[in-house]
Formats: structure tokens, C-alpha cells, sequence
């Protein structure tokens, strides 16, 4: 699967005409496009369509463009991942995941999509939204239903009721959840999503939350609100230490290279992959906060 | 195609367009009230012509209320509105979209 | 077709207005030698000012073919404009010139209503909107009006262009000599900055308040030296209505957007050091400027020297802070600032000479650093329109745009777009600031340098996350958001005169096609 950043996914409610032209300039990293909760049942065939048109002819730039469908058994849901599979989206989000079979139902309406309309099989990649204990247990089956999986999302708002509790600040109620998420991704070598915070008046809360699920070791966050997109970015920038000895094992590959030898070390040391995979990630963070340049010059404050 | 129902889809706030059709019989009749009229209006209205056409709706009267619609805005609305009134919302004309 | 001259922005003015006035040709103002004018002087001992009537005072003062003034510090909350005015319409008094240093929505009307009987023929301002903007871009008056910059209209008031013969000023408080200022009183708005130069120049000085306090009045921001008549009247303004009431801090994601973006321009440029000065508007956008400016500020340990121009509480609030070393203060746009001027010495009161007058022996304008402007529309050259909308009528004002744009680095804030309406264009529809004066666009989409500023494009390379673009990109990023637009269309008929801050001409406002 492609490496790339996901630290934030922004939601944008599907029948808003305004905040869906507007999606592309907040620099999320992955902008998700809403057919199910945020769209009422008289307004789904119309954000279907307004969605189709707006992935049709606007720019969102680099961001990763996904969409959730409305659920597998409501009378939306094959007409919307024609729709969009037909518009060229980059990955259906599928709600309320419980078992392997959900996703490979999907992937078959996805493939079917992708057939009927000449787009090559397999260019559609998927991901699940975990909503339920049944869900969170089953996370590594669903993690491997297909090859097209990019990542698992915890949805903690369904979830939590599903558990016979609520949200709570500390999060206790979410870490079984979390965890069991974090590694099954881990495991099938996915992205991990954590869920939404949506209370924007408290800021303090969402940043705890953002650097509690980061030191897990989650990916990034859904997000309510463009608002949250700098906050998040600002949890995820590794520190100057970790950028230099980024920079440090990238000149190390460099010169291997340069030598033509497999052998990559640092200090006399032979540096091994899962540092240099590390290192990597350190260095695409540092560029996307803007802390060093593309060429990799750190800045100078 | 004949439309069944009259038929709204969008809504008035900023950025989106609403789009109501009725049966007509004199070809494709359009209303627009748009904050953009002295800029675009010719322009919108041609969107949601050939929308309507390509839909295979000839006869109609249209009333657009526009609050700063992009094309393509107008061209989902037109066509969720046309769905709508052919009774075809649950069966997409995929060759259209 | 009308025998049109293009000046040095490229805009076709019609021959007829050139007699008396230049094409625009520079910002530079150079040093000239002015003359400058004096008011006649009714002398009084000051025992026999305080009358009750509108009425008589109108009767007695105001004449055809006169020069009347008001300010427009009571925003929209004035009552003092339609009650003066009623008085003059009802009189039948013929040909005025009206010249007040703006008019608020709260005055559309009246205007209207005496354009129509004549009580108005021409109109000099800083702006206009609403059912007057309108009236006037469909050509209801036969005059073009004649569009003034703050600091512009300062100038010409002292030069003599606008020879104002009544001046009609609404106070908070005056005693029953004319000594007057606006800090306490219920209509409190707190500077009385545009208002000190009808004060100053005006044949005629007539104050209206609704609080007549003990002789002698202090501090005294209007003297008894410069008034002649004090009305008594019920009520000068709606407090409600005159300044907005606590600034909110805007949620809106793009507003906040552009907001930080406008920050990393300031914070990275070479202004942003020990000592600093700048101003910024009103709007949502402006107060969350200061809002992260004042992190950037403590973060860095700097402190400003001044902030100037039309203040507002997060302003003010920098200052009681110790962020900011003095607030020189023309108006104040909400309650906070208004009521903390008395407080508060360094808080000055500022007149619009001081603020902004070009043929001035230094105004604070030529001491800034650092600007944050708006825009409705931007070019690819830089020029600005503030007064136009995207139907081609009058909505806006130049305020003090122009005068502030003269500092060391003015930036313009803007969305790419607004609904369908592109911001970044090709040609603006009215050239009100002139592009040779702004420095730097920012956007949601990115930060356009003007080319003319290597200096700044060098130094904001050099900062990682800064997205510099150029301004031909934004105008056809804009572009491809929301299409070509047709051309507008206007008559050849010359509704209104857009002047730049020495005077000369920028541009002329045309009637709209109907």
C-alpha cells in the first residue's frame, strides 16, 4: 500500500454545496465527503449527486478523497458507490463494519461499479469504520477482508452506546477499542483512524485526546471541523532531535546508495529497516509541518 | 421524458442553488433570481438547459433561485431535481451523469 | 463617445473632469509648499449659543447653495443626520453640497429623499452602500458624486476644496459653550477624530447633544474657541447601534485561515522587529490578525510602538497588555474601544490630519509599517476596489484604504472567491488603491508578493509552509472555480469621481445598464 500521511481526515457534509466547494483549502490530509449521518433520508439521492459533480470538475489538491456511503443494508448504498466508484473516488468508507463478509460485499458492488464504468479493477481502495463490540473483536478479519483495505476508522459515537456507556473525558471507555483497532491495522500493515472529538469549545480536551491516540501510535484523527486540522498537525510535528536523526539515516541510505552497497550505516553501525521506515515517516511529517524544506534543509528559526 | 411531480432540490444557502421544475409544454422555460445575474446568468441558465436536456426532459418550467452556485452545484442540483420529478431517483440514469 | 484621457493606471477618465483636476499619476507626494485655509469667526462671548430648535438653527444658518457636514461616528446609531436633515428638506432649501466624512446606511434614505427634491445636488464622501449606492449607480443624481479618502478629505478641507459653511456634529457631551468630547455620555462613541476637522475648519460649528454637562467641559476634544450653536436634543444616537457591541472572535474556518496566514507574512517579514507599527480593519478577519499576532508578539518578546487607525477592543486589549505602546485612535468600531479612551492616556485621539493627510507636515500613515487591508476585488497589477460591487454599483467606501496603504508593507486579506464572485481578477472594476501601494496579497490558496517587492519575495522563500504564488495564478484559480463572467455593462454617463488621497484622479464610477 501507498505511504502517506493521514494524520487528519476532515468531514464534509455531503448536501452542503458551500463547505464541499471549500473542502480542498484546509490542507487536510484526507477529506471525507458524508452520504450517511449528516445527510437527511429526503436528501440523500441530492448529496449523492452534488458530491458526483463536485469530484467531477473541483480541485482538492493533494488530499486523499473519501467517501462514506450510506450503510451496506439501506436502499442508498449501491447507488451510492456507483456513483462515486463511476466519479473516480480514491476510497469508499464503509459504516458500521462487523465482519469480512460486510467488505467483501462492498468490494464486489465496488468491482462491479468499476466494470461497468472501464475503470480498471482494484483502483478503488476501501476502508471500515468499527461502530460496535462486535466489530472491534472481529478488527483483524476485517482488516484483511481485501486487498483493497487502506485503514480502519473507530467511531466511538455508536460504539460507546453499543458498549451501555457515553464518552468520558479520559477516554477509559475507548482504550480496549483502540487498541484492539491500532493493532489489527498494524498487523495487515493498514492506516488507523481515531474517532471525532466534537466539542470545539474544548480545545484542551481535543489536544490531550490528539496526543493520547498519537503516542498509541494511531495515524491520525476524523475531524468535525477545518478548525482542528492545525491542531492535530501540531501534535504529529516530530521534534528537532528526531528530524536530525531523521536526517542522519537518510544521509546514511544516501551514501549507500551512492557506494552501491546494500549495507546502510550509521556511526559504524548498521541501521536497520525498521529505522530507516521510522525515519522516513519523521522526514514526511517535518515536510508537511514545514519544518524542513523540500530538499531536506532543516530551517532555522 | 414527461415529469411526473413538480419537483425542488438545493436549498437557499450561500453557495447552492434551488431548483424547482413543473410540467411545462413550451420547452425548457427558466425563472432565475441570482445574486449573480449581471455575471453569470446566461450562464447558469445554459448549465441547467443542457442538464435538463441531457436528462431527456424537453418540456418544462424551471424556477432557479440562486445564491452563488459553481456549475457543477447547479448541474447536481438540475439533475436531482429532473430524478425527482421523473420518478427515477432510485434508478440513475448512469449514462447521464 | 465621450473624449476619454488614460492615466497611469490605465483607466479612461473623460476629458470634461480634467479640467480641474489631474489624472492620477503616483503615490509619491514629494514636498510641495500648501496653502492652507481658515474658517470665518462669528465672535461671541460664547453666552448666547445653547438654542432648543433644530429648526432655528437651520433656518438661521443654512442656505441655498451651501456646503453642509456631518461625521458619521455615530455609525448606525445616528439620529442627529435625518433630524437636520428633515428640517432642511422641509425649509425647501435648494442646492446643497453635502460633504460628511461618510454616510452609514442609516442615512440612505434621506439622501434619497432630498437628492429627489433638490435639496441635494452634489456629494462629496468617503462612501456609500445600500439604497443610496444604488440610487446613485442608477443615476439619480445629476452630479457625480466625488469620492475622498479620510486623509484626502482632510487635505481638501484644509486646502479649501471642501469649503464646509455648516457643520452639524453630534456629541455625547458639550457644554453650553461647545467644549466637547466623545468619551462619556450615553451616545459615548469615543474619538472624535474625523469630526476635529469640520470642528477646525467649518464657518459655521453647530454641536447636538443630549447631555448638557457643566461649564467648563474637559477633556475638551471640540473647544468653545471653534462652536458656534449648541442644540439640545432627546437623543443623539441608539447606543445599541453605534459601535457593534463585544467582538466575537470568528469561527469561520477560512476567515481563520487567512487570518494565520496573514500573520506568518507579518511575523516573516523584515518589519516584524522591537518597535513595530500597524493597523488593521474591522472585520472578523482583522480582529483574528490581532488575536494571533499578539501570540506571535509574546512569543518573540516584541512590542509594537503603535497601532493606528480605526481601533477595536482586541486592540485595545494589546494595549492594556503592554503589547502595544500607544493606540493613536481616529475612531473606535465597537463599545470596548470607545469607553477605554477616557482611561486610558495612551489611547490618543487622533484628527483624520493627523491620521492621514497627504500634504501634511508628516501624518502618522507615512509612520507605519505594516497594514492589513480588505479587498472586494484585487487585479493582476495589484489595484484595489473597495467601492464597487460585482454589479458594477456602489457599495463600498475608501476610508482610510488608500492613506494606510502608503505604509512600509500593506497587505491585502481576501478570499479567493466569495459564493461565485472571483476576488482576484484581471481588471477591477473600479481602481481605488492604486497597485503600486500594495505589497503582498494573501488568500485562502496562497500569498501573491508584489513583483516590485523582491525584497519580501526573497525573504518569504526562505520560510517552509508560506505558499507564494502569483497573482496570475490566484486570478486563474479563481477563474476556474467560478468561470468567465460576462463583461458588465454601463452607460457612458459619469456617476461618480474616485479620487486618490493628493486629489488627482484614479478613476470615475459609471452609470449601470439598466
Amino acid at each position: 500500500m501507498e505511504e502517506r500521511l493521514r494524520r487528519t481526515m476532515m468531514f464534509v457534509p455531503g448536501n452542503n454545496a458551500g463547505m464541499v466547494k471549500d473542502a480542498g483549502i484546509y490542507g487536510a490530509d484526507s477529506i471525507m465527503f458524508d452520504l450517511e449521518d449528516s445527510v437527511s433520508m429526503d436528501q440523500k439521492d441530492a448529496a449523492r449527486m452534488l458530491v458526483y459533480e463536485a469530484l467531477q470538475t473541483q480541485d482538492y489538491g493533494d488530499a486523499e478523497l473519501v467517501v462514506r456511503v450510506n450503510g451496506i443494508d439501506t436502499p442508498y448504498f449501491k447507488n451510492d458507490v456507483f456513483a462515486m466508484v463511476k466519479a473516480g473516488i480514491q476510497v469508499v468508507r464503509l459504516p458500521k463494519v462487523e465482519s469480512a463478509q460486510m467488505m467483501k460485499d462492498l468490494v464486489a458492488v465496488v468491482e462491479e461499479a468499476e466494470k461497468k464504468f472501464n475503470i480498471p479493477v482494484g483502483t478503488t481502495h476501501v476502508m471500515a469504520a468499527i461502530e460496535s463490540a462486535r466489530g472491534v473483536l472481529k478488527a483483524l478479519e476485517i482488516a484483511e477482508s481485501t486487498d483493497r483495505m487502506i485503514g480502519l476508522a473507530l467511531s466511538a459515537e455508536d460504539y460507546t452506546t453499543d458498549m451501555k456507556t457515553h464518552r468520558y473525558p479520559d477516554g477509559a471507555e475507548l482504550e480496549f477499542a483502540r487498541n484492539m483497532i491500532l493493532h489489527a491495522a498494524r498487523a495487515a500493515g493498514i492506516a488507523a483512524f481515531d474517532t471525532v472529538f466534537t466539542n470545539m469549545n474544548d480545545v484542551e480536551g481535543f489536544q490531550r485526546e490528539t496526543e493520547h491516540i498519537h503516542q498509541l501510535g494511531f495515524d491520525g484523527k476524523s475531524l468535525v471541523n477545518p478548525r482542528q486540522i492545525d491542531w492535530v498537525n501540531k501534535v504529529y510535528e516530530p521534534t528537532k532531535k528526531e528530524i536530525e536523526n531523521a536526517l542522519d539515516v537518510e544521509a546514511a541510505i544516501e551514501e549507500a546508495n551512492a557506494k552501491g552497497s546494500g549495507v546502510i550505516s550509521m556511526n559504524g553501525q548498521m541501521v536497520d529497516r525498521p529505522v530507516v521506515l521510522r525515519a522516513q515517516r519523521v522526514l514526511r511529517l517535518a515536510k508537511a509541518s514545514g519544518l524542513i524544506d523540500e530538499d531536506g534543509e532543516y530551517i532555522e528559526e | 421524458m414527461e415529469i411526473k411531480q413538480t419537483a425542488l432540490a438545493g436549498t437557499l444557502e450561500s453557495s447552492d442553488i434551488q431548483i424547482t421544475l413543473s410540467q411545462g409544454s413550451n420547452g425548457i422555460q427558466i425563472e432565475l433570481d441570482s445574486s449573480v445575474e449581471a455575471l453569470y446568468g446566461p450562464q447558469i441558465k445554459q448549465v441547467i438547459t443542457t442538464t435538463l436536456q441531457a436528462a431527456g426532459i424537453d418540456n418544462t418550467q424551471v424556477k432557479a433561485v440562486d445564491k452563488g452556485a459553481l456549475d457543477c452545484v447547479i448541474k447536481a442540483r438540475t439533475l436531482a431535481a429532473a430524478q425527482r420529478a421523473l420518478g427515477t431517483v432510485d434508478e440513475p440514469n448512469w449514462e447521464v451523469l | 463617445m465621450v473624449n476619454t484621457l488614460k492615466n497611469k493606471v490605465e483607466r479612461e477618465i473623460p476629458a470634461e473632469f480634467l479640467e480641474t483636476r489631474k489624472g492620477f499619476e503616483s503615490t509619491e507626494i514629494g514636498n510641495p509648499e500648501i496653502q492652507r485655509t481658515a474658517p470665518q469667526v462669528r465672535v461671541s462671548t460664547g453666552d448666547d449659543k445653547v438654542v432648543d430648535s433644530i429648526e432655528d438653527i437651520v433656518k438661521k444658518l443654512v442656505k441655498d447653495g451651501m456646503t453642509i457636514s456631518f461625521h458619521h461616528h455615530l455609525r448606525e446609531g445616528d439620529f442627529i443626520f435625518n433630524k437636520v436633515m428633515d428640517a432642511i428638506i422641509s425649509l425647501g432649501i435648494k442646492d446643497l453640497t453635502l460633504a460628511p466624512s461618510s454616510l452609514t446606511n442609516t442615512m440612505n434614505d434621506k439622501v434619497v429623499e432630498a437628492i429627489k427634491a433638490g435639496t441635494i445636488t452634489n456629494i462629496t464622501s468617503s462612501g456609500m452602500r445600500g439604497s443610496l449606492g444604488e440610487a446613485v449607480s442608477h443615476g439619480l443624481l445629476k452630479n457625480p458624486v466625488i469620492f475622498r479618502s479620510h486623509g484626502n478629505r482632510a487635505r481638501s478641507i484644509e486646502n479649501g476644496e471642501i469649503k464646509i459653511d455648516v457643520a452639524f456634529l453630534g456629541v455625547p457631551n458639550a457644554d453650553r459653550l461647545g467644549n466637547a468630547n466623545g468619551m462619556t455620555g450615553d451616545a459615548a462613541f469615543g474619538s472624535l477624530g474625523y469630526a476635529l476637522m469640520d470642528a477646525n475648519y467649518a464657518n459655521k460649528v453647530v454641536l447636538l447633544t443630549d447631555n448638557l454637562v457643566d461649564y467648563p467641559n474637559t477633556p475638551a476634544s471640540i473647544k468653545q474657541t471653534q462652536v458656534d450653536y449648541v442644540v439640545k436634543v432627546d437623543q443623539v444616537g441608539d447606543p445599541d447601534r453605534i459601535g457593534t457591541g463585544a467582538t466575537r472572535f470568528t469561527k469561520n474556518p477560512k476567515d481563520l485561515k487567512i487570518a494565520k496566514m496573514v500573520n506568518d507574512v507579518i511575523v516573516h517579514s523584515p518589519y516584524f522587529k522591537q518597535g513595530f507599527s500597524f493597523q488593521t480593519g474591522s472585520g472578523g478577519a482583522a480582529l483574528a490578525v490581532a488575536r494571533f499576532l499578539r501570540q506571535s508578539m509574546i512569543d518573540s518578546d516584541i512590542k509594537a510602538s503603535f497601532a493606528l487607525g480605526g481601533i477595536t477592543k482586541p486592540i485595545v486589549d494589546l494595549l492594556e497588555e503592554g503589547l502595544v505602546n500607544k493606540v493613536m485612535d481616529v475612531q473606535d468600531f465597537d463599545k470596548g474601544a470607545a469607553s477605554s479612551m477616557k482611561n486610558n492616556k495612551n489611547q490618543q485621539e487622533i484628527d483624520a490630519s493627523w491620521y492621514a493627510d497627504p500634504e501634511n507636515k508628516g501624518a502618522m500613515v507615512d509612520q507605519l509599517d505594516v497594514a492589513i487591508l480588505s479587498a472586494l476585488e484585487i487585479d493582476t497589477d495589484f489595484n484595489v476596489n473597495v467601492m464597487t460591487g460585482s454589479n458594477g454599483v456602489i457599495r463600498g467606501a475608501i476610508g482610510g484604504h488608500q492613506d494606510a496603504a502608503t505604509a512600509k508593507m500593506t497587505i491585502i486579506s481576501a478570499p479567493l472567491t466569495r459564493g461565485r464572485i472571483a476576488t482576484v481578477v484581471p481588471k477591477v472594476s473600479t481602481v481605488v488603491t492604486p497597485g503600486s501601494s500594495i505589497d503582498v496579497l494573501v488568500t485562502e490558496v496562497g500569498i501573491a508578493v508584489n513583483p516590485k517587492r523582491q525584497d519580501l519575495i526573497d525573504a518569504f522563500k526562505q520560510v517552509p509552509g508560506l505558499p507564494l504564488v502569483s497573482i496570475e495564478e490566484l486570478q486563474q484559480r479563481a477563474e476556474k472555480i467560478v468561470g468567465k463572467p460576462q463583461p458588465l455593462e454601463y452607460t457612458d454617463r459619469t456617476v461618480a469621481l474616485v479620487t486618490y488621497r493628493d486629489g488627482s484622479l484614479i478613476d470615475v464610477i459609471k452609470q449601470v445598464k439598466d
